[in-house]
């Protein structure tokens, strides 16, 4: 099953390798990994999204937990979270598929942020199945080039979500 | 006043208590060693080898229940330090390594010497640091012990750069550290301990399963007092041997892949399994699927990735061992007429138990031509000190030690369990002596392993360390050997030592005593003239070359297909 883990960490040199070295030296699986500095300068902020069952997950947040620069780690798979992501496309847009690309980029409220006479390239954001729909289309008209960030999640409701 | 670096790393080892070190010098390192010449609170005993120095530090932390520390410098320094970190961390064995590397502004640039060490050993610490700055070192200093010495203990590595050595700055040693991102759970839940507390009470057939945690924790007291109380059998893994004492009637030995019949049966038959301080290692249960199949299982351990990682748990109880086990004594012996009662109803148990034992006891076929390891072991307890600390190296002898020495205190035997390390023996114990240099220290050794940490017989003749060393030599890798008997044809494959080491004319070489026995009659002179020989010495033993370890339960199979001994 698919699970999306945020995790706290102390915002120092060598915190990213210590979670990756876990689980790759484990063998639990990373789907995708997002890092950044939240509001508290001294704390990062990861999203990873990991598969496994319930024995799995327990034994990766146990042993996300014992990192000793790990403050906090939540489970957040039960669906209280909301989930966004940024995907950059580059599609061949030549001729009529001109047209077709833009009126796919309208309905999923993307962006054009770079026009050549030969290609556009998206930005969108939303959740992964949203940029997975949107893919689906765009792939039969000559998709070039895909980055994607990997979706941060944060909780539903009033309550912020602190170390 | 502002101190080097150099400087302000041993006055924080002094504040925290360290009067010992194991340092090996080098290029980087010159600093510390050169703050260490004139600094009298603290002796080094110089190593022949980076990975004894750690060995030897570890050696000394299980001894002792101390902080075990050792000094390398870079690049290779600190790679030999590896086996050495690992060996502590499967075994959760406190240290603080402190290694060299290259100034700061030439990390990263292939220096002479260099090597990322913090990225090494990132799997095998509890936790390292680089240090980048000398104003943060007495902090770092301050962490890396804590870390070491609480919860699940294990080794902390400081990474030191040469000019971080140099540059100085004011020393003040914080007197308490709190850090927001490592809270260990020390005090176990109330209700769960309750709970625990009314299952073994209603058990028929418990069964209490000790580990190393019982050892680490000082918790051996605590363990037996639980046990007479309930009238619990116990079985200790390799690493829990001395937490509880082997001349008990409650004792069942070890159990798993070596273990005793007894305690395999027991642990297959019984009703409530309770585990303390372990962590279900493979060579523990066998076969998982057919682990204690009749029995609840409640596992006690302060580290909470220990419980539900191999084995289902029926009750988890995250917290230290020596606290849970006291407040679960507490609440058991709240009840008198309960615990009567089941007093009584354990009766048969104990007799079934009783009925295992005497119909297949630990034994061996004794032979009067040749030494049988076994004898060895069993007159080496007979004749040395009810106290003395007994390292081992890995292997058959290990075993043997472990089968038939009956240990009865904790802290008494040194043996690497989880990283099962060739070569740990000569220098654990050269550890433990340097912690008691009144007490007997005895390392047993097989051939293979001895020559694997020989180089360190120098220091113990340099620093006057009387370890007495036995050898159990067989000319083979005995253990692996035994696995080609049984299962590979006997296709002993670059397991025979060919080339047989005249171990008495080597101990001359160092400077030590060298005594040598090929048949049983010499035993027990053997031993008696090495502990009344001061100094190291060397009792080599040529042991039935095929003796095997028995009983044994092969690898993948249930805990009760044992092959036994005839």
């Amino acid at each position: 099953m698919r699970h999306t883990i945020t995790v706290l960490v102390e915002n120092e040199f060598g915190v990213l390798s210590r979670v990756a070295g876990l689980f790759s030296g484990r063998g639990f699986n990373i789907d995708s990994l997002s890092v950044a500095p939240t509001n508290d300068e001294s704390i990062s902020r990861m999203t990873i999204v990991t598969r496994g069952d319930d024995q799995i997950l327990e034994q990766i947040t146990k042993h996300l937990n014992k990192l000793v620069d790990v403050i906090k780690v939540f489970d957040f798979t039960d669906g209280s979270a909301i989930e966004r992501e940024l995907a950059l496309v580059k599609v061949t847009a030549e001729d009529a598929v001109r047209a077709e690309v833009l009126r796919i980029v309208d309905i999923f409220r993307a962006k054009i942020i770079d026009v050549t006479p030969k290609s556009y390239t998206i930005e969108v954001t939303g959740s992964p199945s949203k940029i997975d729909a949107m893919l689906e289309l765009l792939r039969p008209l000559g998709l070039k080039e895909l980055v994607r960030t990997g979706p941060t999640a944060i909780g539903r409701g009033a309550k912020g979500w602190k170390a | 006043m502002k101190l080097a670096g150099a400087r302000i790393l041993l006055e924080c080892l002094k504040m925290e208590g360290v009067d010992t070190v194991f340092g090996y010098p080098g290029g980087t390192v010159i600093n510390i060693f050169d703050e260490l010449y004139s600094f009298k609170e603290i002796t080094n005993i110089l190593p022949r080898h980076e990975q004894a120095a750690v060995h030897a530090a570890d050696g000394y932390a299980r001894a002792t229940g101390k902080v075990g520390v050792a000094i390398a410098t870079s690049g290779p320094g600190a790679t030999n330090t590896v086996t050495g970190i690992a060996t502590a961390y499967m075994d959760s064995i406190p240290l603080v390594v402190i290694t060299g590397q290259v100034p700061t502004p030439l990390i990263g640039n292939d220096a002479f010497q260099e090597v990322d060490i913090i990225g090494i050993t990132r799997p095998c610490t509890k936790h390292n640091f680089l240090v980048k700055n000398v104003k943060d070192l007495a902090l770092i200093m301050k962490k890396a012990f804590y870390i070491a010495r609480t919860g699940r203990p294990g080794p902390v590595l400081v990474d030191l750069p040469k000019d971080v050595q140099i540059a100085a700055a004011e020393f003040k040693y914080p007197d308490s550290i709190e850090l927001r991102a490592y809270k260990p759970t020390i005090e176990g839940h109330p209700r769960q301990i309750e709970k625990a507390a009314s299952l073994l009470l209603s058990s028929k057939k418990p069964v209490i399963y000790a580990g190393g945690g019982v050892v680490l924790a000082n918790a051996a007291e605590e363990l037996s007092h639980l046990a007479t109380t309930l009238l619990a059998p116990v079985t200790t893994t390799l690493m829990g041997l001395g937490s509880f004492p082997e001349d008990s009637h409650l004792s069942l030995g070890m159990l798993g892949m070596h273990g005793t019949y007894y305690a395999n049966m027991a642990v297959t038959e019984c009703d409530l399994l309770l585990a303390v301080g372990a962590r279900f290692d493979d060579r523990v249960t066998g076969k998982i699927s057919e682990f204690a199949p009749h029995a609840k299982i409640i596992h006690i351990d302060v580290d909470p990735t220990s419980i539900k990682k191999n084995v289902r748990v029926d009750l988890p109880i995250v917290g230290d061992v020596k606290d849970v086990l006291a407040r679960m004594v507490v609440v058991i012996e709240g009840d008198s007429s309960v615990l009567d009662l089941h007093k009584e109803a354990v009766k048969p148990w104990l007799d079934q138990i009783d009925g295992w034992k005497s119909s297949r006891p630990m034994l061996y076929s004794q032979e009067e031509a040749v030494i049988k390891p076994q004898y060895v072991i069993q007159k080496l307890r007979e004749i040395c000190d009810q106290d003395a600390i007994i390292a081992t190296d890995v292997g058959q002898h290990q075993m043997w030690t472990a089968q038939f020495f009956k240990f009865t205190r904790p802290r008494t035997l040194l043996t690497s369990g989880g990283l099962g390390t060739m070569g740990f023996g000569l220098p654990a114990a050269m550890g433990a002596q340097v912690a008691f240099p009144q007490r007997q220290v005895i390392a047993i050794c097989g051939d293979g392993g001895f020559q694997m940490n020989l180089q360190e017989m120098a220091t113990l003749v340099q620093n006057r360390l009387p370890v007495k060393i036995c050898i159990m030599n067989n000319n083979y890798l005995g253990m692996v050997r035994q696995w080609q008997e049984l299962f590979f044809e006997k296709r002993y494959s670059h397991t025979v030592l060919d080339l047989p080491i005249d171990f008495v004319m080597l101990a001359k070489a160092f400077g030590a005593t060298g005594f040598l026995a090929t048949k049983q009659e010499e035993v027990e002179d053997t031993i008696r003239n090495a502990f009344n020989t001061p100094g190291p010495v060397i009792m080599e033993f040529r042991i039935a070359r095929e003796e095997k370890v028995l009983p044994m339960v092969p690898a993948g199979a249930s805990l009760n297909q044992m092959v036994l001994a005839s």
